[in-house]
């Protein structure tokens, strides 16, 4: 069955009825800047992520110099603040969200066999606001006092009372960054529960698209409450009111719940999705149906909304009651169940399947391995009393790049090297591919896995400078980063080499694949599923 | 078209659904408050004053009472207890103070911000008379003695043999000045009236608790 219908007039399309009367894109810089194409929209927030990657791994590449030795050598301690903050800031709202976001914009109305995405014009808003946010974060870097240097958590009194001039800026493009990712979210929503193809009933969803429907949910709910929490620091440092000044009657405490009420269902925004990339990757190089589709669907709707019951695990050291802290703990544990079904069900798929290991399965399966890891140092970090030794350490930080790093960073490069093919046409350079995947891997562990052992030795995070029995572990660390960081310039080269040229690539490159994105022809028309395809 | 309006129609909702949670991330200041009072868990004591009924004092037992002073960061005042520690029968009323004094050569405000550890005990140290009930002016290189009357309830669970009451005192003489309490700080060497009730409050303390009075 061949639905590509690229052919079609375009203005039998419902819902692209904008200047694309012709087949092909226009040309030059307009067509990205006017452009609602969701192919063209995707590739925008795609560059734009790894553009930002690249930049928040720069920052940390700082920070990694930096703490090579102990003692102050290269910057100083503010602007090392502002780089551990900024890095944050850039990774979590620049890298890893829009990457998301242009997979689901490239990815969903292939899956789902619409022709686009439901609101196309705010698409293209949703995207082109985001440069903007990003401008605006940095260039306060280069501002007399400095960036944002309260860390990306901005807990209050530190960006209150004590924030830079700058503070302002940093409020409004967190601003603008919730806005354009509401924004995303709801044109994901609306295109998945309206434009599916007939016969695309919910339990026959690929689970990229379920997971991403999930997500937005998340974001509709937590976004807005991230935009409050940032009004209220604007406020409190500019306007003089006391949300978070005990002075005024306020509490700095109330700050850290009202964040972590977003933060908490935040991190399942940033893995969520990458549950959906797995479970497409690992079926097709399996060749085997994905294991348990039903429980996939209900262990990530369970774990989206265990992620709203567990916020204040991240609080254990403010003094909860012990009630509290039971409550927070046992639920942070719960989280496990779910995810381990997930964790089952892909080690399941692989069972007895005949494998194969192209580098987008190579990915995958780091990300099982690795962000399984994580999960394990997060079971450690939920036991309440343990935490109280590891919190604000090392451990955290070794954690938590665990499920970002080699967990959603991992994840979304599995999933370019999986549908390069067909954005480009091309397959990508094979060998230069898998030297990319082992660099990462050995490098990924050699920067975070030392990370562990000085945390539990006690090394605090966010600190310039350390106690000399850390030395060596550091240096190991930092070693390890620059060589992860070297290794994305090979990344850089193998998407350019694809994009250029190399083999052509057939509609379905991968033998065990299975999707409607596979029916359409290699590139992906600019067009398509104009006329919806059958689902069967 | 019905998918143009199925579209507006979910749209609508899902925007609904972002400004509700907009107003809810607001909503949970309040809730915040109502919460730790009604569960008694943030260490925050009455804000008011309460009135003493005489009560029967549990001659039984002694409580620990620790009184910690902190001044923030940049604040140069001296502020601290008179008594750092006392053993207190519970429902015995128990008179003490505090002392502060602005070590600057400038008319300034402070305010005393308490808290009880463990918390879950503020709910039973009630205080009938206390300077974090007000703002402090202290004029330039004036000192004050802060009253402080309270008493511990008979009913402190069996667990908590010790009370530790903080206070932290915040310099507010920006705020006071932005909020129109700047003419009463600029007004160097005169009483002021916004203060007369505190005073006349604490003369029953027995403290000299004027404010703002240079000696």
């Amino acid at each position: 069955m061949n639905t590509t219908t690229q052919d079609t007039d375009a203005t039998l399309d419902p819902v692209s009825h904008d200047d694309h009367h012709h087949d092909g894109p226009p040309k030059g810089i307009m067509r990205w800047i006017l452009t609602t194409n969701h192919k063209d929209i995707g590739t925008l927030y795609l560059w734009f992520s790894f553009i930002m990657f690249l930049i928040g791994g720069a920052m940390a590449l700082v920070i990694r110099a930096e703490l090579f030795q102990p003692g102050l050598q290269l910057v100083d301690p503010n602007f090392f603040n502002q780089m551990t903050t900024v890095h944050g800031l850039i990774m979590v709202f620049g890298a890893v969200m829009p990457a998301f976001t242009g997979l689901a914009n490239w990815m969903i109305p292939l899956m789902i066999g619409a022709p686009d995405m439901a609101l196309p014009r705010m698409n293209n808003w949703s995207f082109w606001i985001l440069p903007f946010a990003f401008f605006i974060l940095l260039s306060s870097l280069f501002m007399e006092g400095g960036g944002p240097n309260f860390g990306w958590t901005f807990y209050a009194p530190l960006s209150t009372t004590y924030g830079p001039d700058s503070t302002a800026l940093f409020v409004f493009s967190v601003h603008i960054m919730g806005i354009s990712s509401i924004m995303g979210a709801i044109n994901v929503i609306v295109t998945i529960v309206n434009m599916r193809a007939p016969g695309m009933t919910w339990m026959k969803l690929p689970l990229f698209v379920w997971t991403w429907l999930i997500t937005a949910f998340l974001l509709i709910m937590v976004m807005p409450v991230l935009a409050g929490v940032v009004t209220m620091v604007l406020t409190d440092k500019y306007f003089a009111t006391s949300f978070f000044d005990a002075a005024g009657g306020g509490d700095p405490v109330m700050f850290q719940h009202i964040f972590w009420f977003f933060g908490h269902p935040e991190v399942y925004i940033m893995i969520l999705p990458s549950f959906g990339i797995v479970s497409s990757i690992v079926p097709a190089f399996s060749r085997k149906k994905l294991f348990g589709y039903s429980s996939m669907v209900y262990a990530t709707a369970s774990i989206a909304i265990l992620s709203f019951l567990v916020w204040a695990h991240h609080m254990f050291t403010t003094g909860m009651p012990l009630a509290g802290e039971l409550f927070f703990m046992y639920c942070t544990m719960l989280i496990a169940v779910p995810t381990g079904v997930k964790i089952f069900n892909w080690v399941a798929t692989m069972w007895r399947g005949a494998l194969t290991f192209e580098t987008p399965m190579l990915f995958s399966l780091a990300f099982i391995i690795l962000f399984t890891i994580g999960g394990f140092s997060g079971l450690m970090l939920a036991i309440t009393p343990a935490d109280f030794q590891y919190h604000d350490t090392y451990f955290v930080v070794a954690h938590f790049h665990y499920v970002l790093v080699s967990g959603a960073v991992f994840s979304i490069m599995a999933a370019a090297y999986y549908w390069l093919p067909k954005w480009t046409g091309h397959m990508y350079n094979d060998t230069l591919s898998k030297w990319h995947f082992w660099c990462s891997l050995i490098s990924v562990n050699v920067l975070f896995f030392p990370m562990h052992f000085v945390g539990l030795a006690g090394m605090p995070r966010r600190i310039p400078d350390y106690a000399l029995q850390f030395a060596d572990i550091n240096q190991i660390v930092s070693i390890g980063g620059f060589a992860f960081g070297l290794s994305q310039l090979l990344f850089l080269a193998v998407v350019i080499k694809c994009i250029r040229g190399g083999e052509a690539a057939e509609a379905k490159p991968w033998e065990g694949a299975e999707g409607l994105e596979w029916e359409v022809p290699s590139p992906a028309p600019y067009h398509t599923f104009s006329t919806p395809p059958e689902v069967k | 078209m019905s998918q143009s309006t199925q579209n507006r129609k979910l749209i609508g909702l899902l925007l609904l659904g972002a400004v509700g949670m907009f107003g809810f991330g607001f909503a949970l200041v309040p809730l915040y408050d109502v919460l730790c009072d009604a569960l008694g868990i943030n260490g925050k004591t009455n804000e008011t004053a309460v009135t003493y009924k005489p009560m029967e004092v549990d001659t039984s037992r002694l409580v620990s009472v620790e009184f910690v002073a902190m001044v923030p960061g940049k604040m140069p005042w001296e502020f601290g207890p008179e008594v750092k520690r006392m053993q207190v029968h519970p429902g015995e009323l128990i008179r003490t103070k505090f002392l502060a004094t602005n070590n600057t050569g400038a008319t300034m405000v402070g305010q005393a911000i308490p808290s009880v550890s463990p918390g879950t005990g503020a709910a039973y140290f009630n205080k009938t008379e206390c300077f974090c009930f007000n703002q402090q002016t202290l004029m330039a290189h004036a000192s004050a003695e802060l009253p402080l009357i309270f008493y511990v309830d008979p009913d402190l669970p069996e667990e908590i043999n010790t009370l530790t009451l903080s206070y932290t005192l915040f310099d507010i003489t920006v705020q006071m000045d932005s909020t129109g309490g700047s003419e009463q700080v600029k007004q160097d060497n005169q009483k002021t009236t916004k203060h007369s009730d505190f005073t006349a409050r604490y003369s029953l303390g027995g403290g000299n608790a004027e404010q703002g009075v240079a000696r």
